[in-house]
This record gives C-alpha cells, structure tokens and sequence, in this order.
C-alpha cells in the first residue's frame, strides 16, 4: 500500500479518498452492525441459544430462507428468460417492457405488498380463480414465494442483461459452423458465458428476499409456525421491549445471510475461473 | 471440394452489398478476396458459410446446390477476425467443440478426440498450453487455437475473415506465412478475405478483386499486380502516380508523357489516364531521352528498405511519389528543391470510361 501511496499516480489523492472510505463505511455499515453484536452480548450463552432456537424462530427461519432461496431461484430461470427476450427480440413495446422491470425496485414495499395480497385474495382479480381450484395464495407461506419473486426480479435481469448485450454474435456463429444444434449452443456456450451473472442476480435477489419486511407482512397472513418470517419477528419481539432477543435473531440472520452469500461468491468465481489473469 | 458461386445478389435495406457476383472456387486452392471495406467481400464469405442467405443466387459445393443447406451441414470451417473463441473453455476443449457436439452415432471416442486435439495442438505449435484459457493467450496463439478448432471438424472448405486483421505487423506476416505452409500441407480448399494487398498478393494462388459489390478482376497475384484490368485494381494494388491526358490514334499524350498505346488505337482524341507505379519511374540527373520529365524535387523519406522521393511535374498538381532502391538514392544523393529528369518505365493507360 505504501508502495502505491509513494508512487506518482495520475488518480492523485489515494490516501484521503480510501481514509474516507474505511470511514464512511464504519459509520454506515460496520457501527451498526458491531452494535447488533454488542447488544446481543448482554445475554448469556444459554440465553442466546434458547432465543435464537425456539421451535417458533426454527420455524420463521425455515419461511424465510426457504422461501427466498425458492423465489430467487425462480427469479434465476424466469429473469434471465426475460432478459433474453428484451435483449434479442424486437418487438413494438419493448421500452415500455424494459422501464416495468424495474417498478419492483422503486415501488414502495407497502403499497407492493398491499397490492398483491388484493389480486390474490380470494376476491381478487386473480385468487378469484385459483381458489375455487384450491390453490390459496393470500394469507399462506406461497403468497410470501410471490412477493419475494416480485420484489427479486429486477435484480436478475439487470445483471443478466448486460451481458447478454455484450455477447458477440459470432460466438454462435462459430459454434454453428462447428456443427453445434440450437441447444447445444445454448447449454456449452451461451449458459456457461451468462452464468456469472446470473449467480450474482440469483444472490441480490435472495439478499433482498430475506430481508423483505414491508411487502411480505401484508399477504403473509403471519400465522407462527406457518407463514411468520423472520424479520417479522423481530418486530414483534422488540414490540415486547425484547431487545437482546431481537438482536440474537438478527445476528443468526446475518450469519446466515453472510456465509450464504459467501458460499455463491465461490462459486461465481469459480464459474469466472477463465477471465482471471 | 470446389465452390460455385451463381449471380449471388445481396442487400441490406438500400445498401446493395453484392450485385450479381460469379466465381469459381477451384477444389484445393487458395483465394483471397481482395478489395476495401464496404465492397461486399465478408457478406460474400458468410453467403458461401451460410451465415447469410443470399437475395438472390446460388452457392454450389462441388457442382450440388448447397444455397440453403444449413451452416451445421455445410462442413465449412470458419474464422473470424476477432477468433471468437469460447472464452470459458480451455484450448483444448475450444478445439475439442466441434467433435463433442456430434450426435453420438458419429462422435470419435474421448481417446480419438484426445489424439485428435494434441495432433492440431502440434500443428498450430502451441502444445504446452492445452490447457489455459483463451484470455492467457496472445492474439496470435488465439487466432492459431481458432484455425486449429475450424480444422478439427476437417471441413470441405476452410473460409477466413481477415484472420491477421486484429494482429500486429510482425506477428501478421508470420502468421500468413505459416497459413501459406499449413495449406501446403492440407490442401483444403480456402477462401480469405482482407483488404490488404501484400497479403493477398503473398499468401493466395488467386486474388479476386471486389469493389462495389463487383469483381474487378480475378487471376493469380502476378496477374492481377503486373496485369490489372481495371484502374481501380490498379490503384488497389500498390502505390500508383496518375498523369492526365488524351490519346489519339493509339498515341497518348499526357502532360510531356507520351506514350505508345496501340490497344487505343481506334480511339479519337479522348480523355486518357495514364498509371505508373511508383517503382516503375527512374530518376536521373540528365535526361536520358525525349521521354524524361523535368521535375523538381519536393520531398525524400527513408522508409524502411526504400526512399521514397516526392516530385512535382509543370502541369501536374498532385506530383507524383517515386519509389527509389537504397542504394539508388544513395547515389544520387537528391536535394529538396534540385531539378532532375523523371522516365516512367511501364506506362499504362485507361481512357476515362473507367472511373474510379
């Protein structure tokens, strides 16, 4: 570092530019997080374990990540389907399609979610007709899958769709000279080439997913054991003036979030092993 | 195998890139397609390929019609300018692709593929690196690994768009070189395109030259250099000094050049062009007969092997640019601004029903 500070460079101003950088970082991300820490230390070891595993936490856990490792997943195929078609295809309306992607990320949670449990419930436009044929989506764990999917899917097709963009065409060109069919092209070629971006949309989509508050609460139906998700737990423990509760739950969900996050950092860059050097 | 190409017509909205082109492509041979950018060289190339499908025409391979036989099952192998490699895939498994994506009736065996690749991989010299990716390879290796990965399918026909255009001088030159040797060796049937003529005129059997979406002229390289049918091949293929006049009576008059042309010799007082070739003038200090031209010295630059001498003519307003032997130059050790007597060699003249 010292190296690169001694240097003339022609980007002047690398020691103030990175002190405030660590800075700024601490105060908005670090400080608060140390203070989850701190704040869940006031319990004692027993304590913390018997917050963070009672059967109703173990079962919000179960909601919450299953749900959003599913939606993101879904997100993964459905995403990049649509980023492909905004990318390849012309089609009149196009644009129009392309700024509606990204309404899920400017919408306010609540109304999001306000909305969807009123197409879904069961006098809604759309659970009209899936409740008489005994698919319930409102108020059960499958509605908490379609806010998660709503709210994810942004994040897939924005990071797919660059690269798509930038795909050369005469890859498969060479491909098909080769005598490759459509599908093979796809699978050894075009599906190798985007799945670092998709992996990276997959995990923004499950960040977002697991942290969801606003949206889910409202066509969850929140019945613990069933359709309760972590983050609304904790509300409702700091409701109770449950603070060290809350915060036990939260770090368990940070842990987790982190080491997942990280377990599809590997692999991203496992999946880009070839761009490296 | 051979290629027939039919009054082959292409456009692309008003742009007509291709106007009824005929060429025969000999089995085994080597042809360039010579001509600048726009001429419609590349779309004629990725027509044979069946990557585009022509308005108009047909493309036969040996004799059967292959005009909308698929890519997949036109056994051509192609490269690309810019290689298009499989950037998440090992050398290996780029020049592996076009043998494991075979249905499995007539894929080889992992070990024949394996024999197979590390055979190519010797022949492109690039043995030790089987398995680095694309993005560790220099520019040359890159376009080596992307013939190597045509040839593996051995095709019928072997098509190259601009392969040395992306590299630098020197690696340019070897590379044509070792293309030149490797088709000595194979002898598949080849077609390259380039805009550059001293490839063309050193790696091909035969040079096509495009313009417009038309062939100019086809023939071998000392054909289409010491013989161009056209001023604009002429003017493609080398450094060219243009002298304005008329001819008449087979007899052209064009500044104080004069000049025998019996081929015009039916031809009454028209406008005419002469052509020299910058290296088919002398330069001398005395005239060495009426034909010399006075001029004066303008210019003289040291270009590698050459000296290249600038003169400016009476009646003659470009001047005209002479290509001079080092040693020649030494020797007459010219001065900017000196009087000196100029004698074109070859002279060889269009009347002006040719336009460039």
């Amino acid at each position: 570092m010292k190296a690169i500070g001694k240097k003339q460079s022609v980007l002047p101003g690398f020691g103030p530019s990175l002190g405030y950088t660590v800075f700024y970082l601490s105060f908005v991300v670090l400080i608060p997080l140390s203070a989850l820490v701190f704040k869940t230390a006031s319990l004692s070891w027993s304590e913390f374990l018997a917050a963070v595993t009672a059967p109703r936490v173990l079962a919000s856990y179960r909601v919450t990540f299953g749900a959003s490792l599913l939606a993101a997943a879904v997100n993964g195929i459905f995403g990049v389907l649509v980023a492909w078609v905004l990318v390849r295809y012309r089609f009149p309306g196009k644009k129009l399609i392309d700024a509606l992607v990204d309404l899920p990320f400017a919408l306010p949670t609540a109304v999001a979610g306000i909305t969807l449990s009123s197409v879904y419930a069961a006098n809604g436009w759309v659970g009209r007709y899936l409740e008489p044929r005994g698919v319930k989506v409102a108020f059960t764990p499958l509605g908490i899958l379609v806010a998660m999917i709503f709210i994810g899917l942004p994040f897939v097709v924005r990071t797919v769709q660059p690269v798509l963009e930038e795909l050369d065409h005469e890859i498969e060109e060479a491909a098909s000279c080769l005598g490759a069919n459509r599908w093979q092209t796809f699978h050894r070629i075009l599906f190798p080439t985007m799945l670092p971006a998709i992996l990276t949309g997959f995990a923004l989509a499950f960040a977002r997913a697991v942290g969801e508050y606003g949206s889910i609460i409202f066509i969850a139906g929140n019945m613990p054991m069933v359709s309760e998700i972590t983050p609304l737990l904790i509300i409702t423990k700091l409701e109770q003036y449950d603070y060290a509760g809350a915060t036990a739950i939260a770090s368990v969900m940070l842990l987790a979030s982190f080491l997942l996050l990280l377990a599809i950092n590997l692999l991203q860059k496992w999946s880009r092993r070839h761009a490296e050097q | 195998m051979s290629i027939t190409v039919s009054n082959v017509s292409k456009s692309f909205g008003d742009f007509h890139a291709l106007k009824g082109i005929d060429l025969e492509v000999p089995s085994g041979e080597l042809v360039a397609l010579l001509g600048p950018s726009g001429c419609g060289k590349t779309t004629l190339l990725r027509i044979i390929a069946g990557l585009e499908t022509p308005d108009t025409g047909n493309i036969l391979f040996n004799g059967e019609e292959a005009t909308n036989r698929h890519v997949r099952d036109r056994q051509v192998g192609f490269v690309f300018q810019h290689y298009a490699l499989f950037r998440h895939m090992t050398v290996f498994d780029n020049i592996a692709f076009g043998l494991t994506v075979r249905p499995k009736k007539t894929r080889p065996s992992k070990k024949e593929i394996r024999e197979k690749v590390h055979t190519l991989l010797k022949l492109i010299q690039v043995e030790q690196m089987a398995d680095r990716y694309p993005a560790q390879l220099s520019g040359g290796q890159r376009q080596r690994v992307a013939l190597a990965r045509a040839l593996a399918v051995e095709p019928q026909v072997l098509l190259l768009d601009e392969p040395f255009g992306a590299l630098d001088a020197k690696v340019r030159l070897e590379l044509r070189r070792w293309l030149r040797r490797l088709h000595d060796e194979i002898h598949v049937t080849s077609v390259f395109v380039t805009h550059d003529q001293e490839e063309a005129l050193e790696v091909a059997d035969r040079i096509v030259v495009m313009n417009q979406g038309k062939i100019e002229q086809q023939g071998t390289p000392s054909e289409v250099y010491d013989r161009p049918a056209t001023p604009f091949v002429f003017d493609f293929l080398g450094n060219v000094n243009l002298f304005q006049g008329r001819v008449h009576e087979g007899t052209a008059k064009m500044g104080g050049l004069v000049v025998e042309t019996p081929e015009h010799a039916g031809t009454r007082n028209a406008p005419a062009v002469g052509y020299v070739r910058s290296h088919d003038i002398e330069i001398e200090r005395i005239p060495f007969d009426t034909a010399s031209l006075a001029a004066q010295v303008h210019g003289v630059v040291t270009v590698g092997p050459l000296v290249r001498v600038d003169l400016k003519l009476p009646g003659n307003v470009e001047g005209i640019e002479v290509d001079l032997s080092r040693d020649v130059a030494d020797r007459l050790d010219l001065k900017v601004g000196e009087l000196v007597y100029a004698r074109p060699r070859k002279v060889r003249v269009f009347t002006d029903d040719y336009v460039i």
